[in-house]
């Protein structure tokens, strides 16, 4: 056991600095300094003479440590993430981009928490109950909607969404976290209802683009558990109908299903990031799409970097929870 | 003795795409309590097909198409759907065929005995039930740890007494084991029958035993039935059927086993078993029968008593008789 939390311990360090690493050198790809490019717009709407623009460029190269080598900027940005510092942001200076992720990050976790769980409660058991040949005709039709959705992206999903249920039924509000105009306060029952109220389309966006996945594999499981000798002794024994479906078949079915839910946290983080940009709620998706317009460097690797972290975390602690649901693995 | 199992013209039937196949086509059998039957047949012949249908558990494409299976008095296909499912296991028990995979590999071993009391008893203690699954697992020759066991942690052997402790916990009236020895060592298998033996006796159940194994089976069993193509040709008490078998196809099946005179000699049975779908009219075996007449190729020959309780579907014997 210890071995194994040494093991991937390893792995998660690995794998942040393939990330850390990664996110370095693609922006540097492009040549454009973030600094100028600020300056540049500023300079435009006018204030400044060009003579002072490079100036301050050059000092604001020299806080940022733009001006140095390139291999002495990468061993710089390593050894002040290894201090959880991940730097201040150009764009919105002299904000930390620490201070940026956390303002956001319980946006997404709570949007990304309860679809994920919902859409992994309802698919499995709508894919479940429709592989169940004794189960009634009609609760066994019930997933085939689902699946058909399932091809939808998430943003076509959210366009359509706005589009009839926002903007033709107005059932539910257009965009933003909460309704312009109100003062957030999170000890107001009013206000919380409020925001809830605004997260039903970007959630119901990801839950139906996200359901159908499930109940697809759940229905391809189920049909080939259903068929195990465990499941025909369960009968032989007498067994009522629900104790089968629940211990014997729903039990088994789900085991790979659990892995799968490690593997799609990566794919649900970037649908998020699309659902957010597009609801405009104040997500960590938001803030990302807003540092890669302004090519705020620092912002990119922190956020990049912290969903890295958070999807490996995640994939990692899955696997110290499938011992739980499968005994036989226990013992390895 | 009144018998505990009394089959009627049980007729099954699968509905392929090909057609309607009648796996099982009007069997008759008699047991009484204590009594062992071994079935024995060529692969496909129906054996499974008639256990299955005696616990009423015939899936589509297959049905049910008529006959009564008595046990205790009680016609088990008169039952409702609720009714049958408490008949299982504590009228009529089946010890799976494939014992390896039998055992739900997520939950331990006494959860899985707990949950076939609670479906018949739902008024047992917590306490009485433990006292039950340790009793039946003792029974088997399983230390009352398997209790608290997965199956992965099981042997072959082990699993499979484990199935069998499972379908003792209610003391049925008959028990159906299918090839309950099939993917175990000689050594494993011969204490397997002896653990079937054993809790026979002790609960007086009557036992059908499915196998391919004659050998094996002859030491255990008291009569033995040959199938083929969904009919009994033969039943007979074990010696008879070994020293003195009637029917050719069970003398063809006799002969087909090795004994140090014919060693090194084959004695298979020629041609192919037919397909269910397009059964020889006549006797089902005819084609292949070495005794074969003019009236076996169109008439079916009907079942017969003859002296020592043997009973034979051959028109040898109804002739005589
Ligand atoms: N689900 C099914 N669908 C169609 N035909 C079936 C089905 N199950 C069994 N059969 C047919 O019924 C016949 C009897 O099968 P059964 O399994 O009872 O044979 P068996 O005597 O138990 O053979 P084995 O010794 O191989 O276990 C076979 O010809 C088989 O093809
Ligand atoms: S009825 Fe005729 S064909 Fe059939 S087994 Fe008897 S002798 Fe052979
Ligand atoms: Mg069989």
């Amino acid at each position: 056991m210890i071995k194994l939390i040494i093991r991937r311990l390893l792995f998660l360090i690995t794998v942040i600095w393939a990330a850390s690493t990664i996110v370095f050198f693609i922006p540097r790809i492009s040549q454009k300094n973030p600094v100028r490019e600020r300056f540049a717009t500023l300079a435009i709407s006018g204030g400044f003479s060009p003579k002072d623009l490079e100036v301050i460029i050059a000092s604001y190269n020299t806080k940022f440590g733009l001006d140095k080598p390139l291999f002495e900027q990468y061993t710089d940005y390593l050894s002040s993430i290894s201090r959880f510092d991940l730097g201040v942001s150009y764009n919105k200076y002299p904000r930390t981009v620490l201070e940026l992720i956390m303002d956001s990050l319980p946006w997404t976790i709570v949007l990304l928490l309860v679809t994920t769980v919902l859409s992994f409660v309802i698919g499995n058991l709508l894919g479940a109950i429709a592989a169940w040949p004794r189960a009634p005709r009609w609760l066994r039709t019930f997933a085939t909607p689902f699946i058909l959705l399932q091809g939808v992206p998430p943003v076509l999903m959210g366009v359509l969404l706005l589009f009839f249920i926002g903007f033709k039924l107005k059932l539910a509000p257009l965009g933003g976290a909460y309704s312009t105009g109100v003062i957030p306060d999170w000890s107001s029952l009013t206000f919380i209802w409020d925001v809830v109220w605004h997260q039903i389309l970007p959630g119901l966006a990801l839950l139906l683009g996200s359901v159908g996945g499930w109940t697809l594999s759940m229905r391809g499981m189920g049909i080939t558990i259903q068929g195990e000798d465990y499941v025909n002794f369960a009968e032989h024994k007498g067994l009522g109908g629900y104790t089968i479906f629940k211990d014997y078949y729903l039990r088994n079915a789900l085991l790979p299903q659990a892995t799968g839910l490690a593997l799609a946290l990566g794919g649900v983080v970037v649908s998020a990031i699309v659902i957010e940009s597009q609801f405009g709620l104040p997500g960590i998706g938001r803030v990302l799409d807003a540092a890669i317009r302004s090519n705020d460097f620092l912002v990119i690797y922190g956020v990049v970097l912290f969903v890295t972290i958070a999807v490996a975390t995640l994939m990692v602690l899955m696997e110290f929870i499938y011992p739980l649901l499968d005994p036989r693995i226990r013992n390895e | 003795m009144t018998p505990v199992l009394q089959i009627k013209n049980l007729q099954v039937s699968y509905y392929t795409d090909a057609g309607r196949a009648r796996a099982l086509d009007g069997v008759d059998l008699t047991l009484t309590a204590g009594e062992k039957l071994g079935l024995v047949g060529e692969s496909g012949s129906g054996k499974s097909t008639m256990a299955l249908a005696m616990m009423r558990m015939i899936k589509p494409p297959g049905r049910i198409e008529g006959g009564q299976v008595i046990v205790d008095g009680t016609d088990l296909m008169t039952l409702s759907e609720q009714t049958m499912l408490k008949a299982r296991l504590s009228k009529i028990a089946y010890i799976p065929q494939g014992a390896m995979n039998s055992l739900n590999p997520v939950t331990r071993i006494g959860a899985q005995m707990v949950d076939a009391i609670k479906a018949h008893d739902e008024g047992s203690s917590r306490a009485d039930i433990d006292r039950r699954c340790k009793l039946a697992l003792e029974s088997v020759d399983l230390s009352s740890s398997v209790f608290k066991m997965y199956a992965h942690e099981l042997s072959g052997g082990m699993k499979q007494r484990a199935c069998i402790a499972i379908s003792i916990l209610l003391k049925p009236k008959v028990i159906i084991a299918d090839e309950p020895t099939s993917a175990l060592d000689v050594v494993t298998q011969r204490q397997v029958m002896e653990t079937i033996d054993r809790v026979q006796k002790q609960i007086g159940a009557a036992v059908i035993l499915i196998g391919h194994d004659m050998g094996l089976m002859a030491q255990f069993v008291d009569k033995v039935a040959v199938m083929y193509t969904g009919r009994i040709m033969e039943l007979s008490s074990v010696r008879d059927m070994f020293t003195d078998p009637k029917h050719p196809y069970a003398q063809a099946l006799i002969r087909s086993l090795p004994n140090l005179e014919n060693k090194g000699v084959f004695n298979g049975i020629p041609g192919m078993a037919p397909a269910l779908l397009q059964l020889p009219g006549g006797c089902a075996f005819h084609p292949r029968c070495s005794k074969v007449m003019e009236n076996c190729k169109t008439q079916r020959p009907p079942s017969t008593n003859i002296s020592g309780g043997r009973i034979l579907e051959c028109h040898l014997y109804s002739e005589k008789a």
